[in-house]
């Protein structure tokens, strides 16, 4: 029978995957924004196996909403990478501290 | 059928699902850490859209069809396809990227091992409480979509509209940052179009024959 327990390790490996990606890929933006996306996913699995559990659907509404933000999320940041990028030749963040408004 | 016969069926339903729960399990995690270590940005989104997939595999398992399926499409179909467009658009050298790689690789480990250690030590010690009184039970008559959809238009009406409004504010700034005006194109000015007049515009004339009209 699958449990609870095993809905929350694979969520969090995946949580660990996301924060170890975004540790390693410090200067890649694209593999961070990939990162982040696993982090949400994990958030995900975890709200539809509490959901599921506890009988609840309001666990499956939150997942919806965090879905919608993870794609907001996604538009934008790549967005901004590509005005980045236009403008330096590269997407190293180490050089972004040389932004100016 | 028989009772024996019965909890047999179950017995091999439960297995079944089990086996597919590794498997979906297996086929999210192992791409993940290929995303994170993959050579190619590429490769990372396909391993990424493999994941996705897997992840959509589980929530189907637990029975929440409509978010398996919202993943399947939101993801796989719009976000992932987005990123795989941006990194093959971008002609980027990602060979010096990687110059960090190696030696952020003992801090992060440190850190994920950590996480994950507060983590399995969270999830152990969790046990279900006396009970917070159920918000919003599934009923049991009505698919998962039925049952999500009257309650995403009735209680959480307004965080669903604000959502829409994220999205729209996500659409706009996106083509707002990116949008490029090259200078050298001719709009139609739409003032300048309203503002004319048929007096000012047409003219009405009559030229004798044999000459020319002046213009």
């Amino acid at each position: 029978m699958i449990g609870l327990g095993h809905y929350l390790t694979v969520a969090a490996i995946l949580f660990v995957l996301g924060v170890l990606g975004i540790f390693l890929n410090r200067r890649n933006v694209i593999l961070m924004l990939m990162a982040i996306e696993l982090i949400l996913l994990a958030v995900n699995i975890n709200l539809v196996a509490f959901s599921a559990f506890l009988g609840d659907l309001t666990g499956q509404v939150m997942a919806m909403f965090v879905l919608t933000v993870a794609a907001a999320e996604a538009a934008i940041g790549l967005a901004i990478l590509v005005i980045f990028f236009r403008r330096r030749g590269s997407i190293a963040v180490d050089a972004a501290d040389r932004m100016r408004g | 059928m028989p009772p024996t016969d019965k909890r047999a069926a179950t017995k091999v339903q439960d297995l079944i699902a089990l086996i597919a729960f590794y498997l979906f399990a297996t086929l999210t995690i192992v791409p993940a850490v290929a995303v994170i270590f993959a050579r190619n940005p590429v490769h990372s989104v396909l391993w990424l859209i493999l994941a996705f997939f897997n992840a959509a595999g589980l929530m189907l398992l637990a029975g929440a069809e409509f978010i398996a399926m919202l993943l399947v499409i939101v993801y796989v179909g719009a976000v992932a396809v987005l990123f795989l467009f941006v990194v093959m658009m971008l002609n980027i050298d990602f060979a010096t990227l990687r110059s960090g790689f190696t030696k952020n690789l003992p801090f992060g480990l440190i850190v994920a091992l950590v996480l994950m250690g507060e983590m399995i030590v969270a999830v152990t010690a969790w046990e279900e409480g006396a009970g917070i009184g159920n918000a919003a039970p599934p009923p049991t008559s009505v698919p998962n979509i039925v049952a999500l959809g009257e309650l995403l238009y009735s209680r959480y009406l307004f965080p669903f509209e604000l959502a829409g409004l994220v999205l729209l504010v996500a659409m706009i700034g996106a083509i707002v940052l990116t949008h490029r005006s090259r200078g050298d194109t001719r709009t139609p000015k739409a003032s300048r179009q309203l503002r004319r007049r048929p007096d000012e515009a047409v003219k009405l004339a009559n030229p004798p024959v044999g000459e020319g009209m002046k213009l």
